[in-house]
């Protein structure tokens, strides 16, 4: 750490092919240049993202409004779920950051112990994700389509509906003019319309823009699938420091290479929270 | 059989008890430092939402928003993945070339959606 880095070497043995100018390890310069060429594929993903957000300003989908809900709690409670995601996401950096320097010290039950954590909140971190992609499929009241192709959206009052039936019977119609309709027609409206778009999927979007929930599946999924693999490594080095690999080996090193990933992933997060959560 | 892992820097990476108390505590204050940022993003996007301010003050909110996860980002770079620790080459060998890439893909991006917003607002077409 800052102890090696900062060491003065003379310039004949770093440029003079006896070390590595840059003064760390080929592989852990490696991981470095594949997370550059991996932010900058977020980087365009994001990018992307403000671009199409931007031809979209006015109707874009505000975020309070889309992402509200918290797993065992009915009611409106804006951005509380994905802030727990974020803080389960920065707590197992800290982990894992943790981790490395136990390794710094040789002290492999500290390493033991801090990488399980790391892997324990990344699980923990995947099923919330898978939570709140099942909850955005599956929508809420949504809106129907009419016959005349109008969009007429559910005046719910606030109460939550388990399923179509019961919504269709408590639920009042609001017109696209704002008229609300009530009563006999209501049903005959219901009973005529063409299509009743809940949730959010590939091909129809109850929240707003269909590129909306295309760019949400593909940027978080990706993102998802980098946490993925970042828990599958951080469980290959966790066995292998189980196994006393890299007490053999003098160093651990390859905690520090697998936890600049597992950062990485964070590193994505934050910016995914604040494009797509908080703007 | 030459491993190449093992060589002087590597193997240099150790650092004392003493040492690593000092680290600690900088890694406790940096997580601190991260999760009150993000309470207080949460909490201002629960209490000023896009939908319920006016222009000006959105536009406040959004780029404080952009300067504070830069602040977050910085943390993480700098200090989790240790590139403050290493040599100034290493550094900006990993930071320049991506500012680089990624200014000028912001640069173009903006420019164009502005353009298109344009031409979607003037010719009425949505």
């Amino acid at each position: 750490m800052s102890s090696h880095a900062s060491k003065n070497i003379d310039n004949a043995t770093l440029w003079g092919g006896k070390g590595s100018p840059f003064s760390i390890s080929y592989g852990k310069l490696m991981m470095w240049f594949f997370l550059v060429s991996d932010a900058l594929t977020f980087g365009g993903l994001l990018i992307a993202y403000g671009f199409i957000r931007h031809k979209y300003t006015a109707e874009w989908p505000i975020a309070e409004d889309v992402f509200h809900s918290v797993p065992f709690f009915e009611g409106h409670f804006p951005l509380i779920y994905v802030a727990l995601m974020t803080f389960i996401l920065i707590i197992s950096s800290v982990t894992m950051v943790l981790a490395v320097e136990a390794g710094h010290r040789m002290d492999k039950k500290g390493v033991i112990k801090w990488m399980a954590a790391t892997v324990v909140g990344g699980l923990i971190f995947l099923g919330s994700q898978a939570w709140e992609w099942s909850h955005f499929i599956h929508g809420d009241a949504g809106y129907l389509i009419t016959q005349t192709g109008e969009k007429v959206t559910f005046e719910t009052h606030g109460h939550h509906y388990h399923d179509n039936a019961e919504l269709y019977k408590g639920a009042d119609l609001v017109l696209s003019d704002g008229t609300v309709v009530t009563g006999e027609r209501k049903l005959t409206l219901i009973e005529n319309s063409l299509k009743h778009v809940q949730g959010a999927n590939l091909k129809e979007n109850q929240y707003g823009p269909q590129l909306f929930a295309n760019l949400f599946f593909f940027i978080t999924g990706f993102h998802g699938f980098h946490v993925a693999s970042g828990v599958v490594i951080n469980l290959i080095v966790f066995i292998q420091v189980l196994r006393g690999t890299y007490d053999k080996r003098g160093h651990f090193e390859i905690v520090e290479k697998a936890g600049l990933y597992w950062h990485f992933v964070d590193l994505v997060w934050v910016f995914v929270f604040t494009f797509f959560y908080l703007v | 059989m030459v491993r190449d892992d093992i060589i002087e820097y590597s193997v240099d990476a150790h650092h004392s008890e003493a040492e690593g108390a000092k680290i600690r505590k900088k890694i406790y204050f940096v997580t601190f430092l991260l999760s009150f940022i993000t309470i207080l993003e949460v909490a201002v996007g629960i209490a000023f939402g896009r939908g319920s301010v006016d222009g000006l003050t959105w536009s406040i909110i959004k780029w404080s928003y952009i300067v504070l996860t830069l602040i977050k980002a910085g943390y993480i770079v700098l200090v989790f993945m240790h590139l403050g620790d290493e040599r100034k080459l290493t550094r900006y060998c990993v930071l320049l070339p991506y500012a680089l890439f990624i200014s000028y893909l912001i640069f173009i991006c903006l420019n164009e959606s502005t353009y298109i917003n344009g031409v979607l607002t003037l010719f009425g077409s949505r």
